[in-house]
């Protein structure tokens, strides 16, 4: 066992991982009867430098804002071993306040609509996210059996709007909001036209840079680091749980809702039974492979990105099943955490049992 | 609404088939977190046994083999946890939730060609007599194999951790591990089997929902139903009887609120189909203020130097 993380690793694994999950991708998509180099090349390197990458590069910061903000919310409680696996019904929950507070001020075109928007997406979220903290505080129940629970009931929630409540009035009986898109006041509009940098791309970035300073010049933040290497060296310097607790599940849960928002009323537009796409899942790989650490998150969510782009490329020119490329994702956090051994055990050959 | 076409026989009688997978796969985890080891995985190893016994029982015709594929599936999947957790000392949590994603995509991908077909059905028990008794009969004594089977491998388990050595051996290492090994015991081995066993029970509860329950495969069929059985350990105490006893409300509640939407009750659908999930919130908080039967050493890493 090493004395301490050694440092060349912690910054090693990932890229390891990164290359292990590509070999072993290789060999699954050999085994799918594709020819697998192409099939990396495809998801790799296609979005980023191909043919019709001018179209592809604006979707990365698309496909990226949403995992980079809800893994950046995540990994704060991930560090104080909070475990808010729920991000995905907050994130629905921030959609549907968000998109609520614009269908209820339809069709006015005030200016306010849409910062009305962004504070009931987080509203929303946080709400949401409040409900397994208060619980854990008050009654001690498990807020990752709480928080996933409630992933079901969100999704039921947000069936039972896009059938009922929310459904488009003149969208002949098809379930499904208004589209936001046509609503000038509400759309979250690429900023610069064709960038693909909209609001939500923008509150990612102030998200990286506002955990980076918590964490790193922040006694809220050091609290965090120290609850989740020593909790009961933290108890005795003045760290109060509970408030840990609710701090970190509220926050995640408001940067989650936030992304919904941003994702309901930009790229997807409406609100509909099959609005979510596991982004709150994905994150959670986004968050480890970063080292839940902001800029690393930052770096992960864009390559998270990518694996979805190049994916969904490799699915209509290779008919790489989709499925395929959620294996392949999953894979990813398998192989981070196995190789994180290096990072706190030094492995000596004789042995024949590692570590 | 019609509350009269509701049959509470044939409520009973399926609130006993609705409960088998939830049973299953949380006796398998009671039996992991007794030997202190949090896994996360359940829903990822349910799934992935789903689409493995539905695979092998349409193939081979026999819905027998279906499930002894589907455990073998499930803890051929759970080896991985074993392999992250005990030996490459991973964080228990993080792994847990890494063999859900996995197992999710990995059943997407191998169900791909299998959408949309009827599996062989599995043989129903139908006990000579027993099953004849007018009420109780119709209730108890005629379902499908499996039903019983859940029957058994709680007495099984129960009997396993109370009168064994073996269960006696998995306990101590759940409690405390070093004391454990400080005897000689092979914590690490005992917890790779008691994952493993986790993994098998955990697949046939899958291939239960994608063979009996349902049957069809769908991707992500099992819908929470691992996470319900993570919760039912916490519900049970850590004890088998009980998993039984929260397994049938929590299958009785299922079944209600399908038979409410089928009579047409005037909620919309969507809010009784969350019904199950706000009750196991619901129930976990009521339970959650006694924590003190949890096993010692649940979820920690075990490291022979330290």
């Amino acid at each position: 066992m090493r004395p301490q993380p050694s440092r060349m690793w912690v910054y090693l694994t990932p890229l390891m991982a990164v290359v292990i999950t590509m070999i072993a991708g290789g060999v699954l998509f050999a085994a799918l009867g594709k020819d697998p180099i192409e099939a990396i090349a495809t998801i790799f390197w296609e979005p980023l430098f191909g043919e019709f990458a001018f179209y592809y590069r604006p979707q990365l910061l698309v496909k990226a804002a949403p995992l980079v903000l809800i893994a950046i919310g995540l990994s704060l409680g991930f560090r104080a071993g909070i475990w808010n696996i729920g991000a995905e019904g907050q994130y629905i929950l921030g959609a549907i306040c968000g998109a609520g507070v614009a269908l209820a001020a339809y069709p006015s075109q005030s200016a306010l609509i849409f910062p009305a928007m962004i504070v009931a997406g987080a509203f929303g979220g946080w709400a949401w996210g409040m409900i397994p903290a208060l619980l854990r505080v008050k009654f001690g129940t498990n807020e990752i059996l709480v928080s996933l629970m409630l992933v079901y009931v969100a999704e039921q929630l947000l069936a039972a709007m896009s059938l009922g409540l929310m459904r488009n009035p003149e969208g002949h009986g098809f379930p499904g909001s208004r589209n936001l898109q046509h609503y000038e006041a509400a759309h979250n509009a690429d900023l610069i036209t064709g960038s693909g940098l909209h609001w939500g791309v923008a509150a990612a970035l102030i998200a990286v840079i506002f955990a980076y300073i918590l964490l790193n010049r922040h006694i809220l933040g050091y609290h965090i680091r120290l609850t989740g290497q020593a909790p009961r060296a933290a108890r005795f310097a003045g760290v109060r749980p509970n408030r840990l607790i609710l701090f970190c599940l509220g926050i995640s849960g408001a940067l989650a809702g936030l992304a919904g928002m941003f994702e309901v009323a930009g790229p997807s537009g409406q609100v509909s039974i099959d609005f979510n796409v596991g982004y709150g899942f994905t994150a959670i790989i986004v968050a480890f492979l970063g080292r839940l650490h902001p800029v690393g998150i930052m770096l992960a969510g864009l390559l998270m990105a990518l694996t979805y782009i190049g994916g969904e490329i490799a699915q209509s020119n290779l008919q790489l099943p989709a499925a395929a490329i959620q294996l392949f994702q999953g894979m990813l956090l398998f192989f981070l955490l196995a190789v994180d051994v290096l990072v706190q055990f030094r492995l000596r050959l004789k042995r024949t049992e590692v570590a | 609404m019609d509350l009269s076409s509701i049959n509470p026989i044939l409520l009973l009688a399926s609130l006993m088939v609705a409960a088998t997978p939830i049973l299953l796969a949380g006796l398998g985890e009671l039996v992991v977190e007794r030997a202190g080891v949090l896994n996360l995985g359940v829903e990822g190893m349910m799934i992935t046994g789903a689409i493995c016994g539905f695979a092998i029982a349409v193939e081979t015709g026999s819905p027998v083999a279906g499930f002894i594929g589907a455990a073998l599936g499930g803890a051929l999947l759970s080896l991985l946890f074993a392999g992250l957790t005990q030996f490459a000392l991973a964080n228990q949590v993080a792994s847990g939730l890494a063999l859900t994603l996995f197992g999710l995509g990995l059943s997407a991908l191998l169900g791909q060609s299998y959408v949309g077909i009827r599996p062989p059905p599995t043989a129903k028990l139908d006990i000579p007599l027993l099953g004849d008794i007018p009420v109780l009969g119709r209730i108890v004594f005629a379902h499908d194999w499996m039903v019983y089977f859940g029957l058994i491998l709680t007495l099984a388990v129960w009997a396993l951790l109370k009168l064994t050595r073996a269960g006696l051996i998995l306990r101590a290492v759940g409690e405390n591990h070093d004391a454990a090994h400080a005897l000689g015991y092979k914590v690490v081995r005992v917890r790779v089997m008691a994952i493993l066993f986790g993994g098998a029970c955990a697949g046939m509860g899958g291939a239960y929902i994608s063979l009996v329950r349902v049957p069809q495969w769908t991707e992500g069929m099992t819908a929470g139903a691992g996470w319900i059985a993570l919760a039912l350990v916490v519900f049970a105490s850590w004890k088998a009887g009980r998993v039984l006893l929260g397994a049938y409300l929590f299958g009785g509640v299922t079944v209600l609120q399908l038979n409410l939407q089928a009579a047409g009750v005037d909620i919309p659908v969507e809010y009784l189909s969350m019904s199950p999930y706000l009750i196991t919130i619901l129930v976990l908080v009521i339970l959650s203020a006694d924590r003190s039967r949890a096993p010692g050493s649940l979820g920690r890493i075990f490291h022979a130097s330290s």
